[in-house]
């Protein structure tokens, strides 16, 4: 009996202190949260003026880079999947990892051989337990990605896709490296602190037509003034310094980066939105299991002193009946 | 006077915009300068560069931009930058660290870029490099 009631206090305590824990990590992922929205918010200048630029060249530049043409009889298929680097962060990781497999069958369905870049410590070890070949791993940023990160990601990405330009039925072309056809992104978009849901997009190659369905043209509409066209629905003729075709080649590398940036910073709001989420549940439950554990403790604690005092009353009567048989 | 609408973006954050009457920035074909009313213009700034702008106060403001374009419009003059940094927010003894260290890091393509970058802060802030 003691030792049952020893027992439950153990439990109550253990269940306290992680308790701590929980309700701890919830309130750095609220932090960050907020932190990863404002930094979302900040990078949005940049990723407007950057796409309003590439359309103005996209009317002047002949679209033949090999970032914008579609290739013929795609091989190979670069998918970057963006998972974080700890747990504790409920369902996120999961569900990113189910979109890619989602993503990975269908091109195996239009026969194109998936290469895998993983960001994030959870989803490489998602891979490498399952014996899957996984092309890069990217860890150790996924909550607070910077810049140069994801140029490092973009610079492999890139890299792959220019390698994979001459491969032919054989495998590797003149480079010698086997490069990849497409590339794809796997992330988690952060629609509110509620709904955070995995999507997965085709970076390259680009489609102008993507380009321009930014929010440019609205913000145009708007400010009554017209960028890309002018009144007459003409596009405003630009000087380029230096050629089209040259600026084209050192701003679509950029444009990819920035996009891979984009996708990093919204994943790490995600995730610290779902880590928060799951560890308030957490903390919750540790709360109510507390409880239920103190209530059999203190069941315990009564039924321990009510036999305490039914064996005195017993011993006292048994006492006094031995004193009368005196 | 006509003025001319100047964004100053980086990719993590906007850094400055504001009314100026002159920009004058070096691309990659050469040194260039904008006032009110210039012909839409797309341009890549050469590496190690410098961006002035000349506020509408009068006073230059030197930003040190790295892998950036000018971009001019009818609405004004846009620059994109990875990463810039107005002369003011310079450390310039950092920077002259990076440089040395770049330098003696030998001639692969980060090290360079990084001497590169190290040289245009020290441009903007006011110092030979």
């Amino acid at each position: 009996m003691a030792a049952n009631l020893r027992a439950l206090r153990r439990r109550i305590r253990s269940t306290r202190s992680t308790k701590k824990i929980f309700s701890a990590q919830e309130l750095i992922a609220g932090a960050r949260i907020v932190r990863a929205q404002a930094r979302v918010q900040a990078s949005k200048p940049y990723a407007r003026e950057i796409t309003r630029v590439l359309s103005a060249l996209a009317s002047s530049a002949s679209l033949d880079h090999p970032l914008l043409t579609e290739r013929q009889d795609a091989r190979r298929a670069g998918v970057l999947v963006i998972t974080s680097d700890r747990g504790f962060a409920g369902s996120y990781n999961v569900n990113v990892l189910r979109r890619t497999e989602e993503l990975l069958s269908l091109l195996r369905q239009e026969g194109k051989e998936p290469v895998l870049y993983v960001v994030g410590r959870k989803g490489e070890t998602y891979y490498s337990f399952r014996n899957r070949a996984v092309a890069e791993t990217f860890t150790g940023f996924s909550e607070q990605p910077s810049y140069p990160d994801a140029q490092r990601v973009g610079e492999q990405l890139i890299a792959a896709f220019t390698a994979g330009e001459d491969d032919d039925e054989g495998g590797a072309g003149a480079d010698g490296i086997l490069g990849v056809d497409e590339l794809h992104i796997v992330y988690t978009e952060f629609r509110s602190l509620l709904a955070q849901i995995p999507v997965a997009k085709r970076m390259a190659p680009l489609e102008v037509e993507e380009v321009e369905e930014f929010d440019y043209e609205r913000e145009d509409r708007e400010t009554g003034a017209g960028a890309g066209t002018g009144d007459s629905g003409v596009p405003t003729s630009y000087e380029f310094e230096p050629s089209p075709d040259a600026l084209l080649d050192a701003l679509l590398p950029k444009y990819v980066t920035t996009r891979i940036f984009a996708a990093m910073l919204e994943s790490a709001a995600s995730e610290s939105a779902s880590r928060r989420r799951a560890m308030k549940s957490a903390s919750d439950n540790a709360e109510e299991l507390a409880k239920n554990l103190s209530r059999q403790a203190n069941q315990a604690r009564q039924a321990e002193i009510t036999q305490e005092i039914s064996e005195i009353v017993g011993g006292a009567d048994a006492l006094v009946s031995a004193g009368a048989d005196d | 006077m006509a003025t001319l609408h100047v964004e100053l973006v980086a990719v993590e954050r906007m850094i400055w915009s504001g009314e100026a009457s002159m920009v004058v920035a070096r691309t990659t074909e050469g040194e260039l300068g904008v006032l009110p009313g210039h012909a839409p213009l797309l341009g890549q700034l050469a590496d190690g560069g410098v961006v002035t702008v000349r506020t509408v106060e009068g006073e230059d403001m030197v930003v040190a931009a790295h892998g950036g374009f000018l971009s001019v419009t009818d609405r004004g003059v846009s620059i994109l930058a990875e990463t810039a940094e107005i002369s003011s927010e310079i450390d310039v003894e950092r920077a002259r660290e990076a440089l040395r260290r770049a330098e003696d890091a030998g001639d692969d393509p980060d090290a360079l870029a990084a001497a590169k970058r190290a040289q245009s802060r020290l441009r903007a802030a006011g110092q030979d490099a």
